[in-house]
């Protein structure tokens, strides 16, 4: 298996989730993350959906989503290409003694800090999937009370855009 | 009348202002469609009640939603133009189901439309209340629901427009009672703003000379024609190709009569019942033109050991479906129609004044026709053959008939046994192989085509799911024609039992038959419906039941052929293996090439 990050252009309509998340479970493929949001086109919504699949269901999968008519585009974001994402809110138990030491660990990853209670902080992160999971690996031993994590965010590095490509054909 | 003649979009002052209701009807009449099946309830009635006053749509009123749907596939696969059908919400919606999943396999161009719960009500399991949407996400090209006014038009107009162009399929438009009730101004031409739909149809010229190229190398080359050639209308350009290149032919259990039966290229239909010529050249081939077939696994057997020699040039309107199945060396997106004749021409001009050599192709070909014809053997318990009824009614009708078949093994028979030789005069479920489709799709294709004589081949199991629609051909006037091959069983699952489990007939026998207790009595429930029933036994009775059906017009006929149970469909591919392994009769495989 490799891990594939897909990016559709879509109509924002009722459904059009649906139709994408039904067809990705139809056809057998599991997500690993999935984000969802506007774009700067009234109407146009854009959803990262990263795979865990090879390449010939891949390619597959991607000509369904191209059939369904309110997905408008459907690109397959090269790593090297294109800039990724995860963000991520952690929930790590602090006390006296472990507080400066996490701290410490946000500084280094440039993460920030959101809330803070006695005996607990908000750790927000942003980065690609690496530096994430790293950050979460030293955290651990505090004891990780809580997560939420987005799904990962790309796009296209350069001056191109997906949807002006779109309306240019 | 003129005020509703195309004023052009964006003028809204002068656009007449209408019900949602009232503008279904209207969407409908100009989109040209002058012909719908369905079955009126709660959430529906709105349009219901416009329809009534409309001259140019005709209502047939069915008896069960389902044969709605089938309705409109027949009359769709006989015409190729849109299949309209209409249901109220919940189990009216429901109903549809079967038959909309059957034209999302088949790729029939059909529009269902369905009534919903007032908006605010939806979410709040109201009465009859079902996600229509959500239900056949998986089973329509596209679905639409509606819950403005002044979204009826452009829906309606997107879902034909949808339904009817690229790869058909079915597309549902579900509105809300409200939205049928509210007024506004109805707007037509509506703006289609499909910004997600572009249909590929202009091909690859460099892909058509590279397939030209290959089809001018090939020794031993294949046309395998699918449904494509049907949905696309390319059964001429088809004929014209295969003319110039001088290959044989195979038409799948969708394409039958695409490609003339009389013409001696035909090789007759490849796959699990195909004939032993059909199947042994797709897997001897050393080159598969695929001309909109989809490589279905009862055509291919077990994939990986499909057609090994063979290079693939495969066409399709449809870009998912090259690949899917079998990587193709030349893969062609594009409409058959505008492919074929750039193809014809980039062969003719590849190959010259050459001629094709395909004669030791050829040599064997023909040796396996003659020693692997098409046949059956008489049964032995003294009943009548299936297979010899359907090819009697197949003569007796003649090539212009329309031939609509149940599921099972007179399916098969009478996809074998009758010469097709026009497109659109074989309907069938073939993707969804759903039981039940005979009746109401005969009914659908005599709708459409009146002028047309039009069975239904049906089985005794097929029969009971759906026959309450002689009902509708009764009171509507469609004498529609139904041969009931009553084996008194459901003979295409029993006959997996003789073969598959030695004999162990659990659950299908249906006691309609020969020396059972006949319930139903086929003949009185034909009665009973004010059709004519007819019950044949003997052989000398088959030629008269079928001139008599023939010559009935004022009602539909039902014939209850009693046939033998014990009779079997051969050839046979046993599933899960190599086509080689083709059995042309139980324990009868024919030699295949060893080394190919
Ligand atoms: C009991 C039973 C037994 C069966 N046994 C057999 C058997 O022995 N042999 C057999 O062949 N089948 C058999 N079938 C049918 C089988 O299941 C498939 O339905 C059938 O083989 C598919 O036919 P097809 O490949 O022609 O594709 P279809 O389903 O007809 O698909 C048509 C293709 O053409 C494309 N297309 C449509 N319009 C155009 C256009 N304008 N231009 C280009 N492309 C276009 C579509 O995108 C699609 O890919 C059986 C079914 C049942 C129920
Ligand atoms: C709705 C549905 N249910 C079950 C099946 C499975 N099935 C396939 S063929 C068949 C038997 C059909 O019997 P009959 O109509 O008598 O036709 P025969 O095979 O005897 O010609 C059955 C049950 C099906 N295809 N469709």
């Amino acid at each position: 298996m490799s891990r594939h990050v897909l990016s559709l252009l879509v109509e924002d309509r009722p459904g059009t989730l649906t139709r994408v998340a039904g067809l990705f479970a139809r056809r057998g493929f599991n997500i690993e993350s999935l984000a969802v949001g506007h774009t700067e086109v009234d109407g146009l919504s854009r959803i990262t959906a990263v795979v865990d699949v090879e390449d010939l269901p891949l390619e597959q999968v991607t000509k369904q989503l191209n059939k369904l008519v309110n997905v408008i585009k459907v690109v397959e974001l090269d790593p090297s290409q294109s800039v990724q994402r995860d963000h991520l809110l952690i929930k790590v138990r602090v006390d006296r003694t472990t507080r400066s030491e996490v701290l410490e660990a946000v500084t280094l990853f440039r993460a920030s800090v959101v809330d803070v209670a006695p005996d607990s902080l908000v750790i927000e992160v942003t980065g690609d999937t690496g530096k994430t999971e790293a950050l979460i690996k030293l955290l651990e031993p505090y004891g990780i009370k809580e997560m939420a994590q987005s799904g990962l965010l790309a796009i296209g590095r350069g001056g191109k855009s997906i949807t002006e490509r779109v309306f240019k054909n | 009348m003129s005020e509703d003649k195309l004023s052009p979009a964006g003028k809204k002052s002068s656009a007449p202002v209408m019900s949602g209701a009232e503008a279904v009807v209207r969407s409908l009449e100009l989109l040209g469609v002058t012909d719908v099946f369905g079955l009126p309830g709660g959430a529906i009635l709105p349009v219901y009640d416009p329809l009534m006053d409309s001259s140019k749509l005709r209502h047939i009123l069915v008896r069960h939603e389902q044969g709605a749907g089938h309705a409109a596939e027949g009359y769709a696969s006989a015409t190729g133009k849109v299949g309209v059908c209409i249901a109220t919400s919940g189990p009216g919606a429901t109903n549809l189901v079967t038959a909309i999943a059957d034209a999302y396999m088949d790729s029939v161009p059909m529009l269902a439309i369905t009534g919903q719960v007032f908006s605010h009500l939806m979410g709040t399991d109201a009465f009859q209340e079902a996600d229509i949407v959500g239900i056949t996400m998986p089973i329509t090209k596209h679905s639409i629901l509606v819950t403005d006014a002044a979204d009826v038009p452009g829906a309606l107009a997107a879902a034909y427009e949808i339904a009817s162009t690229g790869r058909p399929g079915p597309v549902l438009v579900d509105i809300t009672k409200d939205a049928q009730q509210n007024e506004a101004p109805f707007v037509w031409p509506p703006v289609i703003d499909l910004p997600g739909y572009r249909p590929v149809t202009k091909a690859h010229g460099k892909q058509i000379q590279a397939a030209a190229e290959l089809i001018a190398e090939s020794k031993k080359p294949v046309f395998y024609v699918g449904g494509g050639i049907v949905r696309g209308r390319a059964a001429a350009e088809l004929k014209t190709l295969v003319d110039k290149v001088g290959a044989p032919v195979v038409t799948t259990l969708m394409a039958r009569g695409a490609f003339p039966d009389s013409h001696p290229y035909n090789l007759g239909m490849p796959g699990m019942h195909g004939t032993v010529p059909a199947v042994l050249a797709l897997q001897e081939a050393d080159l598969l033109i695929t001309l909109g077939a989809r490589f279905d696994d009862r055509v291919t057997g077990k994939a990986a050991l499909f057609a090994p020699n063979a290079q693939v040039i495969h066409v399709d309107i449809d870009p998912a479906e090259i690949g899917k199945i079998r990587a193709a060396e030349v893969p062609i997106v594009g409409d058959l129609k505008d492919v074929l004749p750039e193809l014809t021409a980039a062969f003719a001009s590849e190959i010259g004044k050459k001629k094709l050599d395909i004669t030791a192709w050829w040599n064997r070909l023909n040796a396996l026709r003659e020693e692997y014809p098409l046949g059956y053997s008489e049964p032995t318990d003294g009943l009548l053959s299936p297979q010899a009824i359907i090819k009697r009614i197949g003569e007796l009708s003649g090539p212009e008939a329309i031939y609509a078949a149940g599921v099972g093994q007179h399916q098969m028979w009478a996809a074998q046994f009758i010469q097709y030789e026009r497109p659109n005069a074989w309907l069938n479920s073939g993707g969804a192989g759903t039981m039940g489709y005979s009746v109401p799709a005969a009914m659908g294709a005599k709708v459409a085509e009146p002028q047309r004589t039009v069975w239904a081949i049906d089985g005794d199991g097929c029969f009971q799911m759906t026959n309450q629609e002689l009902a509708t051909c009764t009171i509507n006037n469609i004498p529609i024609k139904v041969a009931i091959i009553n084996n008194s069983s459901l003979g295409m699952v029993r006959q997996w039992q003789t073969l598959f489990y030695s004999g162990r007939y659990s659950n299908t026998d249906l006691n309609t038959g020969h020396d059972t207790v006949r319930i139903p009595d086929f003949v009185k429930l034909a009665d009973a419906y004010g059709a004519l029933g007819i019950r044949v036994t003997r052989e000398d009775e088959i030629d008269a039941a079928i001139k008599l059906a023939l010559e009935t017009n004022d009602r539909p006929v039902v014939i209850d052929f009693v046939v033998s149970a014990d009779a079997m469909v051969w050839p046979m591919v046993p599933q899960g293996v190599s086509n080689s392994y083709v059995q042309y009769a139980r324990d009868h495989a024919p030699s295949w090439d060893e080394e190919e």
